[in-house]
């Protein structure tokens, strides 16, 4: 229904469009010089005022509609639901919903298609209001808006406006989105941290939340001593130093040698090289961990006598370095190529090698953006995802041999939410804290790496 | 542009044959340059049948150039004439443009310095530059002299290194000025402290040759008469060859000049000579200010 | 540094002593020597990083070059099948009959049919798993889809079942076939029997399969000796636990106690594998070292076949002239078989190890023999949705939902973006408020993917109660996660366009929107574009978010609007990972090769966008 009376809107806009150019022209008379505006934003004029309140209204109602039908429902049934539990009570209204609007019902009762009318009547009265209102809106917008196409109306002036309005409110999204993932994973934190204590989380030494649960469904209180997140934060953080192992020197390498060495014939083939790493998706990498490099390094640490997990943090990290290989090495090669070409030459004129003039005068030079380069890596290799769960293990374990499996943050997100939920569980809010700390984790690195990079402008421009 | 340049070459033959009979002390050198004097009676650098090229243009053409030892010599000429060109020639620093090809042989010594076996960063630590713009490194002072110092092995313990460091920064007449404040960046000096910090630093690696491109254009006019009484004094030392605009600056600080126009070398002789008689009609015209 | 040590003094005033060759001198150059040394070490450690980079690239697209090419091919089997009105339709109901058929049944029939001597429930069931689980359904469909034309019809071709496909792509074990030089005589056509030859044919083959005990030997060692150090450790954390349990806390003693129960019976189960262990040990040694002996064949050798008289015998027991075994093809007669005609075949891989045992795959070479199997590109892979069954399962399903949820993040995050950059670019007043959003969407690009998937799963799933899996969610998604990138590119795009075209449009008088819209826009396009399909393929090959949401649930149908649960690529190159079988594997590269072929033809029109539309100013 949204998308039909959408339409509607759509089709009621294209003409408005139309009908208020050609009034516009009518009302000029046989020259449209006397116009203020062209007929097109006499156009668009009548299109917005007729069109944008119905369609607010529109949006709105449809958003509102649903939690003002569910607490009409709660309200008519309040002596029945006061008995159930917050979970009964959801799932009470889930399937009044899906006996009223089709869907897949899970336990049909009396009680449920008792509300299940009440639904379907509310949603008609419902519609029937909305369309009423919106006819009018219609109705009296392209009245009032037409009776104002003059020749000395200033429509373009409107009609840009609106349009600025319009442009502001796309470029408030990346703030509302911002706002979104802020908020959101705040709530549910908070709400995790009224079960869970938050010294406990941050503090704790073991984390298996599986073993939260006396049983499933049932709201038991959860075992604090099980949400401890150091383990996940060391494994992290050990494979994000693994995967800098390798991508650190070799990036930077690579950078060093494209930008200050490489002839142009071998430019043109490494720079693609480089640049079709960066493109190949990280399931992709994750995939060829588990199959390549994880029963590689297996084989290859048996065949010297050691015990080697098929999950081993080695494995997951050697691949994440060659994920971020190329994204240290273009920034890297930005900021080498930033330095001038006047410092270079002052170092050779006095008779210093390439390689003494690169270690001495030029990486010095573009430090700070080399470092803020590494810390941004190190931010991307943080919240890598796919690689880790493809790669890493699952269990927790407080370790810092790189031949045994660790857990990541991530991975632990992963696991923890895919698959069935309950949307207040211990387990499932303790994803969003995660969460939270791999925002708040990557938001400061990359809050450092500016900063870094702002003081060295200052200090050189 | 290669028949024009023909053109220029025969040019100067026949006023060089015109030339050689009004002045006596003239001579045609084999590249068509008129030479007012007699060659330096130490050379330092010679240039021989010196072509240069970018690519398919050809930037300079059949350069002979003596460069005396322990004198300074002034390279003057307009824009694009192409003695920046064959300043960079000396030190080899054209060897950093791809493109750039040279022809002919420039000897240091007794030695062709484009001769295989001759070691460029080796060549460059006994031929320095001081360029344009100053290009102070983005560290301290100190660290800015000392660069040259320790790559090349030159000071064996600390206090040999500072003694250099401060030797270097009395000659090049900074050392009063930053003796306080050896670890503040180079970068933080004004822009004449910045260049006598590029000839300190160049200085400090003992340099046979010091090359100077231009290295006042981008001074105001109290800070080139310091860097300018600089030079004079490191002729003592050194042997200086200065790039330069500044028909002025040639005639204040050098005992020799060699007047570039088009590429090609059209009159070197005795500083004075150039500017009170020069043989060459061109050179008249230039340090007359008719062109350039 | 280190050089300067090696320096002799260079007078008292070393700096301004020019005339001296100090830069000519032999120390000079022997600096000079290590100081070239450590140029060529430099320059090394960069060609190495260089090529390191090249050589994951190539040993990654060879890996999944190399896995997914067979997975293009696939095998089919005809098999005889009776489609008639008494089969399908008896009571003559029409459709609703031939809805309801047996068709397993059917196929059932129709390839037992083909292997009258497999009476037994065993070597039936055997036969029946020759053919994909999925051919009933298919058969139906094609009986649906035209009842006419398949009634009468004798023979219908279905696919092979994952492993039988390994087996005709010879991906299941290498074999070997041995000449023979002695006359062999059969004991019997079916059942149990012995062949016995008049040479020593089996010598090679029996040391062989010695040989292999050998290495079976070392292996159970090598379990053995990690089963100890594994006692080892758990007898030292048992320890420490027991000595720490008197001292510990009241809150964590239930936690200490429970460890220490798990340890003690970690450690009983412990010892029982390391006695069995020892006495399989033992075993294997002394029948490795008996030379010649005769030796049992178990499911952990390499599995022994002789062909002879057009039958096939499985051998069980093995001596230098002879074997004793079950015969899985009827022999036509008991005659004896001159040397040549006859053959032994050794399928190295031992049956344990691999998913095919050896009666089917006798099994499948008689129909490889009957020229009966298919080989065709496989178009199952290009056509169907997710299944199971390796041999069944398709990309397409998750082609349809990654078209339908890049198609809404294409229409999300390209207007937004463009119009957001066109704001931030040229009309942005310098103010808090538009340095607060300049910092936000530069954050907003940094941060992980799968926080993206975590507000998707809060805001649009639980707030908006939008569906969960269904490709309009994850175009939503992963719009928002796309927007800063259009957003930094189309602004770079805006940038270029010099003040000189706008200057020219003002001063016709146009007003400023007029100038964006007609002039700076249009000429921007081209790297506004190059930008957003550059953020689309990053979305394209984006997963966590959308696990996040729901995609990663198995589903069968293909979408059909973006508002149907679905999968998209990525997602299903995921869970293909996990599955064990050996096709699958081959489906989750070839999978990925789609993938990369579709980014690299984004990223190719990326680039010639830019190369044929770039304007230098």
């Amino acid at each position: 229904m949204f998308w039909l009376l959408f339409l509607a809107l759509v089709v009621l806009f294209v003409a408005s469009l139309y009908i208020g150019a050609q009034r516009s022209r009518q009302v000029a008379g046989p020259s449209t010089q006397v116009l203020h505006s062209r007929p097109s934003y006499h156009g668009g004029y009548l299109a917005i005022m007729t069109v944008l309140p119905a369609l607010g209204v529109l949006i709105l109602w449809s958003i509102a509609q649903g939690p003002i039908m569910d607490m009409m429902v709660l309200g008519q049934f309040a002596e029945d639901v006061a008995a159930m539990s917050l979970p009964a009570q959801e799932a009470f209204l889930r399937d009044a919903r899906a006996l009223a609007f089709g869907g897949i019902v899970s336990f049909p009762d009396e009680l449920k298609e008792a509300a299940a009318e009440i639904y379907a009547n509310m949603r008609t009265i419902s519609l029937i209001a909305m369309v009423v209102v919106m006819v009018a809106l219609v109705v009296f917008g392209f009245r009032s808006a037409y009776a104002n196409i003059l020749p000395q109306q200033r429509t373009r002036h409107f009609v840009e406006r609106a349009v600025m309005l319009l442009l502001i409110a796309c470029s408030v999204v990346a703030v509302i989105t911002t706002v979104g993932i802020v908020l959101s994973l705040i709530f549910e934190s908070l709400r995790f941290f009224t079960m869970i204590p938050i010294h406990n989380f941050l503090f704790g030494l073991h984390w298996s939340p599986q073993s939260a649960f006396a049983g499933a469904g049932e709201v038991v209180d959860a075992n604090p001593e099980v949400f401890g997140a150091i383990p996940l934060i060391v494994g992290t953080l050990f494979i994000t130093f693994i995967a800098m192992l390798v991508a650190g020197p070799v990036g930077l390498f690579a950078a060093i040698y494209l930008s200050d060495y490489a002839s142009k014939p071998v430019r043109a083939i490494a720079k693609p090289v480089l640049e079709v790493l960066a493109g190949i998706p990280t399931v992709v990498y994750g995939f060829f961990a588990a199959l390549i490099v994880a029963p590689f390094i297996r084989n290859t640490g048996e065949g010297f006598g050691l015990d080697v997990s098929s999950e081993s943090a080695l494995a997951a990290g050697v691949v994440m370095g060659i994920m971020i290989i190329p994204f240290v090495s273009s920034l890297s090669d930005d900021v080498i190529s930033a330095v001038p070409q006047s410092l270079r030459d002052g170092s050779l004129a006095l008779g210093s090698t390439k390689s003494e003039t690169i270690r001495r005068v030029v990486l010095p030079a573009a430090l700070p953006g080399i470092v803020s380069a590494m810390i941004l890596a190190i931010s991307r290799a943080i919240g890598e995802t796919m690689i880790v769960v493809m790669a890493a293990g699952l269990a927790a374990n407080l370790t810092i041999n790189p031949l045994e499996a660790v857990t990541t943050v991530t991975v632990q997100i992963v696991t923890l939410l895919v698959g069935d939920q309950e949307f207040d569980s211990a387990k499932t809010l303790a994803a969003f804290a995660l969460g939270l700390f791999l925002f708040c984790v990557t938001l400061t690195l990359n809050f450092i790496a500016l900063r870094v990079v702002q003081k060295y402008r200052e200090q050189y421009d | 542009m290669s028949t024009t340049t023909t053109v220029a070459k025969d040019d100067t033959a026949a006023v060089a044959v015109t030339s050689a009979a009004k002045a006596m002390a003239s001579d045609v050198a084999p590249g068509g340059t008129t030479i007012t004097d007699a060659a330096p009676a130490n050379v330092k650098m010679k240039g021989k049948n010196v072509d240069v090229f970018y690519g398919e243009k050809q930037a300079l053409f059949d350069i002979n150039l003596d460069i005396g030892d322990r004198q300074v010599t002034a390279l003057i000429g307009p824009s694009g004439c192409g003695k920046s060109t064959f300043l960079r020639c000396l030190n080899r620093m054209n060897d950093t443009i791809d493109i750039a090809r040279i022809e002919g042989d420039i000897t240091l010594g007794s030695q062709d310095i484009y001769d295989p076996s001759i070691d460029v960063v080796e060549l460059r630590a006994r031929v320095g530059m001081i360029f344009q713009k100053p290009n102070p490194f983005p560290k301290s002072i100190f660290e800015n002299i000392a660069y040259g110092p320790r790559i090349h092995g030159l000071a064996d313990t600390k206090a040999d290194l500072e003694e250099i460091v401060i030797t270097s920064l009395q000659k090049a007449g900074l050392f009063e000025e930053v003796k306080d404040r050896l670890d503040a960046p180079g970068t933080g000096l004004s822009g004449g402290q910045q260049q006598r910090l590029c000839i300190a630093r160049a200085i400090a690696t003992s340099p046979e040759v010091l090359l100077m491109d231009e290295p006042c254009s981008a001074l105001d006019p109290i800070a080139t008469a310091k860097v300018e009484e600089l030079i004079d004094e490191l002729r003592e030392n050194f042997t200086v060859v200065i790039v330069t605009h500044s028909m002025q600056q040639a005639a204040r600080v050098s005992q020799r000049t060699a007047f570039f126009h088009l590429g090609i070398l059209v009159e070197v002789g005795a500083t004075d000579t150039i500017f009170t008689n020069p043989s060459d009609s061109r050179t008249q015209d230039y340090i007359t200010g008719r062109f350039g | 540094m280190t050089d300067i040590a090696t320096t002799p003094p260079a007078g008292a005033n070393p700096g301004i002593d020019a005339g001296s060759a100090l830069h000519t001198s032999d120390a000079a150059r022997r600096r000079l020597k290590a100081r070239y040394a450590a140029e060529a070490r430099f320059k090394f450690f960069g060609i190495a990083a260089v090529v390191t980079a090249g050589f994951f690239l190539v040993l990654l697209m060879s890996t999944i070059v190399g896995q997914a090419l067979p997975a293009f091919i696939s095998h089919q089997v005809t098999i005889p099948v009776e489609l008639t009105q008494e089969t399908l339709d008896p009571n003559n109901e029409g459709e609703s009959a031939l809805r309801r058929a047996n068709y397993d049944a059917i196929l059932r029939d129709g390839i037992r049919s083909l292997y009258p001597f497999a009476t037994s429930r065993d070597d039936q069931r055997t036969v029946s798993g020759l053919i994909s689980t999925g051919s009933a359904v298919r058969l139906r469909e094609a009986v649906l889809a035209d009842p006419e034309g398949m009634m009468g019809q004798t023979s219908f071709t279905v696919p092979v079942d994952d492993v039988a496909d390994l087996y005709f792509k010879d991906q299941v074990s290498d074999e070997r076939r041995l000449e023979t030089t002695g006359i062999a005589s059969p004991t019997g056509t079916e059942g149990e029997i012995q062949v016995l030859s008049t040479a020593n044919d089996f010598r090679d083959i029996l040391a062989d399969v010695k040989e292999f005990l050998g290495e079976q030997a070392e292996s159970v060692q090598r379990e053995l000796s990690a089963k100890e150090r594994s006692i080892e450790r758990a007898q030292l954390d048992l320890e420490s636990f027991q000595t720490r349990l008197p001292n510990v806390e009241e809150s964590r003693r239930a936690f200490f106690e429970e460890q220490i129960e798990i340890l003690e019976r970690g450690l009983v189960s412990l010892d029982r594998d390391i006695t069995n262990l020892t006495e399989e040990l033992a075993d294997l040694r002394q029948r490795s070292q008996t030379a010649g002996a005769e030796e049992v064949l178990s499911t952990q050798l390499p599995s022994i076949f002789v062909e002879i008289n057009g039958g096939v015998v499985k051998a069980t027991r093995i001596s230098a002239t002879g074997i004793a075994g079950e015969v899985f093809l009827p022999l036509a007669s008991t005659a004896d078989a001159a040397a040549g005609d006859w053959s032994i075949r050794e399928i190295v891989l031992p049956e344990r190890n691999r998913k095919l045992d050896d009666r089917s795959l006798i099994y499948l070479d008689q129909l490889l023999d009957q020229d009966r199997v298919e080989r065709t590109i496989n178009t199952v892979f290009f056509t169907s949705g997710a299944s199971r069954e390796a041999e069944l399962a398709g990309i397409w399903g998750a082609v349809v939902g990654s078209f339908f949820t890049m198609v809404v993040t294409l229409l999300l995050a390209f207007p937004l973006g463009v119009a957001a950059a066109i704001y931030l670019e040229e009309f942005a007043p310098k103010n808090k408020l538009t340095q607060l959003i300049e910092v936000n969407i530069n954050n907003l690009a940094a941060v992980p993917s799968i926080v993206f998937g975590l507000l998707g799963l809060a805001v649009f799933l639980n707030v908006f109660g939008m569906p969960r899996s269904a490709p309009i969610v994850g175009g939503m998604v992963l719009a928002l996660m796309t927007l800063p990138t259009i957003i930094i590119a189309s602004r770079a795009a805006l940038r270029a366009v010099p003040p000189s075209i706008r200057e020219g449009a003002l001063g016709v008088g146009a007003s400023k929107l007029q100038t964006v819209l007609h002039h700076v826009l249009p000429l921007a396009m081209p790297g506004i574009l190059t930008g957003t399909i550059i953020g689309m393929a990053q979305a394209l090959g984006e997963t966590a978010p959308l696990l996040m949401i729901g995609m990663v649930a198995f589903i069968v149908d293909v979408p059909t609007t973006p508002l149907d649960p679905a999968t998209v690529m990525p997602v299903q190159i995921f869970m293909w990972a996990d599955f064990p079988e050996a096709l699958f594997r081959q489906k989750t590269s070839a999978a990925i090769l789609v993938l990369l072929a579709f980014l690299i033809a984004m990223n190719a029109l990326a680039v010639i966008l830019r190369k044929r539309f770039e304007r230098r100013w």
